[in-house]
């Protein structure tokens, strides 16, 4: 009598399942792919071992003893010094050495705790600001803490007033001079670029020529340009034509330069909105400036918020351009720490570790601003 | 209920203007914040500019462009721009504009180029199906565009003085071509009587190609008959001037750089602060275009690639045809404001010495002179040409690419 005899399912193929077919379908769908791939992996063959040898596995770690938060982590012996580092791999105890000036500059070093706390009052910032976010009082909190975050920076970095030791503008340097300007560049700049906007999107023909032109002109010059302006020509169209504090000019020029590229940006924004939200505000008879600062400004910078953190992500990555006009700041720090006739020739290592920490920096704010972007675009949701 | 309407107008216009009516009057209020604005800005500006001439006057600065006549008195990193105007220490403050000019044009245009190469390599690269090159691509991406310019261009430049072999070591190129941290050493043209005749041969292979692909163009609209123009091309453009080339007896020499005791001698050399400007110029621009070519290509909707298919296009076709028209409208005009922005970033060349417009012009000649109003203005005035340039060709390019409504 037949009986049914059931057979085992058979597997499928194994070019269908798993590792095989996510290589198959990615890397070697067709001949042209393959050849790609090969390519892909010969070159990350010339490219990380070196990078990896010379980074970490011929590198000096002989850092001496090193202590974090009073524990005593023990590296080697002693520290090494540049002979003994060798020239094969990097020498990481040049920036541990270095590590005060990339990061305060010339900053007194008994004075140290003051930008610390600035550096912990900013990181308290951001998490106070989405923390206060359902608050009943969170704009009058927030346009506090605007006003009150510079103020306190400023008297804590500078000193005087008689209660602190003043810290003369030259002496300040590295991560924090960079931070420095990137922030009071924004902050400066913001309310500068969103009068020029508005300026230019004006009915008053005047005005709108005026802040045209200076927009356009801004735009079309490189900054270095600007800097030099500020730094050399500024002084002489004061009254006094004194050369006053370098870092103040060096501020004046990049605030401008980046209200320029705010205005634009936020103009950007302006002309989104729909004609209706003007004629709406215009019919219940608000003021010019009623209209702009609770219906159309409003909604204009949260469209543009996105591309506001772009900008500055550009005026970050510009703030290193104040090297030239002779401020330290991190970059400038590898040419000056190099040229220590103790540490000659370490310009690679110091390069490596600036381009680490700014990365990281602009890679979190890129990915940020990417996100806003994705929160924003409310366009293609289904 | 008209006449009272129009009693009201008669009354208010019996009444004349008051101070209430002004006040409150759109026109007036525009009027007077358009003049108020006026004279703080003009007034703003003749305060300054007054003041400046004081300072100067006081400080015993000259003015005015008669230093442009002046012997500059310092040497310039031979390049380009030297070669072309002859410059020695002996020559004027303008010759140095120029050659500043000349090589801030060179490293523009070169950087553009390679920018362009390298971005669309890599914005095509990203779109791959194959992971990995699409994952390196975004990686090469991410990793550039996070770092500063001048981070990059002060790191290539180090690179390339304290890392590269000295000339005795040189990396030789089948003996034509040798790299050292001096530069790069290429052999330098030397061209003969006659070689004007074959530049003359190229120029009308361009033009004459260009005819023949209008001529065929027109055929193909008129009768629908398609012909392939590159082989015209080629004959034209290539072999004309290769024939004449020959015919001439070769007409161009080159000059190799051979190794000296200490350095390489003849040839052409390629400074290492110009190989570092462009290439860092060119690496980080190339992220930007490559994100412009990415979203281009995505910008157009699958449907025409569909469509395409559907009407019988080949998938050249379908590319050539269909997509890249679409996707360059996107493209094109973000990546010809890169263009503007590698120009501008081309100043940069101060921190490293290549002597372009900033570096030298602005930089070791104001030093000199110290007329920085002047020096800067020129300067400035450059940019502004240049970017409005830019701007004009990319108007041009919008209304040429603009979307035929009917």
């Amino acid at each position: 009598m037949p009986v049914f005899d059931q057979q085992e399912t058979r597997k499928p193929p194994i070019s269908q399942i798993g590792a095989v077919l996510w290589l198959k379908t990615n890397l070697f769908s067709s001949w042209i792919n393959s050849v790609l791939t090969l390519a892909s992996l010969y070159l990350l063959y010339i490219l990380i071992p070196p990078l990896l040898n010379w980074m970490v596995f011929d590198a000096s770690f002989s850092f001496g003893t090193v202590n974090f938060f009073g524990f005593e982590i023990k590296f080697s012996e002693e520290m090494a010094t540049n002979d003994n580092c060798g020239r094969v791999g990097a020498c990481w105890p040049y920036i541990y050495e270095k590590l005060y000036m990339y990061t305060y500059g010339f900053y007194p070093r008994t004075e140290t705790w003051r930008p610390n706390i600035v550096f912990g009052l900013t990181a308290l910032l951001f998490v106070i600001v989405p923390l206060v976010k359902n608050y009943k009082y969170k704009n009058r909190v927030t346009l506090s803490l605007i006003i009150l975050y510079p103020l306190i920076s400023y008297v804590l970095i500078a000193g005087g007033f008689g209660i602190l030791t003043p810290v003369d503008t030259d002496q300040w340097g590295g991560l924090l001079l960079t931070l420095i300007i990137a922030s009071v560049g924004i902050i400066v700049s913001f309310p500068i670029g969103v009068l020029l906007a508005l300026g230019r999107q004006s009915n008053l023909k005047v005005i709108k020529l005026f802040s045209t032109l200076f927009i356009e002109f801004i735009r079309a010059v490189p900054l270095i340009t600007i800097l030099f302006m500020a730094s050399f020509v500024l002084p002489l169209f004061l009254e006094s034509g004194n050369y006053f504090d370098k870092l103040l000019r060096a501020l004046i020029g990049i605030a401008l330069f980046q209200a320029a590229y705010f205005a634009e940006v936020v103009r950007g924004g302006l002309q989104a909105i729909p004609r209706g939200q003007y004629e709406a505000a215009d019919a219940i008879g608000l003021s010019y400036l009623q209209k702009n600062v609770l219906i159309i400004l409003p909604q204009a910078l949260k469209i543009s918020i996105p591309n506001i953190v772009g900008s500055s992500i550009s005026l970050f990555k510009d703030t290193t351009l104040v090297l030239i006009i002779g401020l330290f700041d991190m970059l400038a720090m590898v040419n000056l720490t190099s040229n220590d006739p103790y540490w000659l020739g370490r310009e690679p290592e110091g390069f490596v570790f600036v381009t680490m920490v700014m990365w990281a920096i602009l890679y979190t704010m890129s990915r940020y601003s990417r996100k806003l972007e994705l929160r924003f675009n409310t366009e293609n949701k289904n | 209920m008209k006449k009272l309407i129009l009693d009201s107008i008669g009354k208010s216009q019996h009444r004349g203007l008051n101070f209430r009516d002004l006040l409150y009057n759109n026109e007036a209020r525009a009027f007077f914040f358009q003049v108020v604005t006026f004279i703080l800005v003009v007034g703003l500006f003749y305060t300054a500019i007054g003041n400046l001439f004081h300072n100067i006057e006081e400080r015993g600065i000259n003015t005015g462009f008669t230093f442009l006549k002046n012997r500059a008195g310092f040497d310039i990193l031979p390049f380009l721009g030297n070669y072309l105007v002859d410059y020695t220490p002996e020559s004027s403050n303008f010759s140095v504009f120029y050659v500043g000019l000349i090589n801030t044009l060179v490293v523009a245009f070169i950087g553009i180029i390679l920018s362009t190469l390298i971005g669309l390599l890599i914005g095509i690269a990203r779109l791959s199906n194959n992971y990995l090159v699409a994952k390196l691509a975004g990686g090469y991406i991410e990793l550039f565009r996070n770092i500063p310019i001048l981070l990059q261009i002060l790191f290539w430049y180090n690179l390339f003085i304290n890392i590269f072999p000295h000339p005795k070591q040189s990396f030789a190129f089948f003996d034509i071509m040798f790299l050292n941290q001096r530069g790069l050493y290429l052999p330098k043209p030397i061209p003969e009587d006659g070689f004007m005749v074959v530049v003359l041969a190229l120029l009308v292979g361009l033009i004459a190609s260009y005819f023949v692909k209008k001529f065929y163009k027109k055929k193909h609209e008129l009768t629908g008959v398609h012909t392939s123009t590159w082989p015209f091309s080629i004959a034209f453009i290539i072999g004309l001037p290769i024939i004449v080339f020959l015919v001439l007896g070769s007409p161009l020499q080159f000059d190799i750089s051979v190794l000296g005791k200490f350095n390489l001698k003849g040839g052409m050399n390629v400074v290492p602060e110009f190989l570092a400007l462009t290439f860092a110029l060119s690496v980080y621009t190339a992220t930007y275009i490559a994100e412009a070519i990415r979203s281009g290509i995505e910008a157009v909707d699958k449907g025409q690639k569909e469509a395409a298919a559907a009407i019988g296009l080949t998938p050249t076709q379908s590319l050539k045809l269909i997509i890249l028209p679409q996707a360059l409208r996107v493209a094109i005009p973000p990546t010809i404001n890169q263009y503007l922005n590698l120009t501008k970033n081309s100043s940069l060349a101060t921190a490293i010495g290549y002597p372009e417009l900033m570096s030298a012009f602005g930089g070791t000649v104001l030093n000199q002179v110290g007329q920085a109003v002047e020096i800067l203005a020129m300067a400035m005035l450059v940019y502004l040409v240049i970017s409005l340039f830019i701007s004009i060709l990319l108007n041009y390019v919008n209304k040429k690419m603009a979307i035929q409504g009917r």
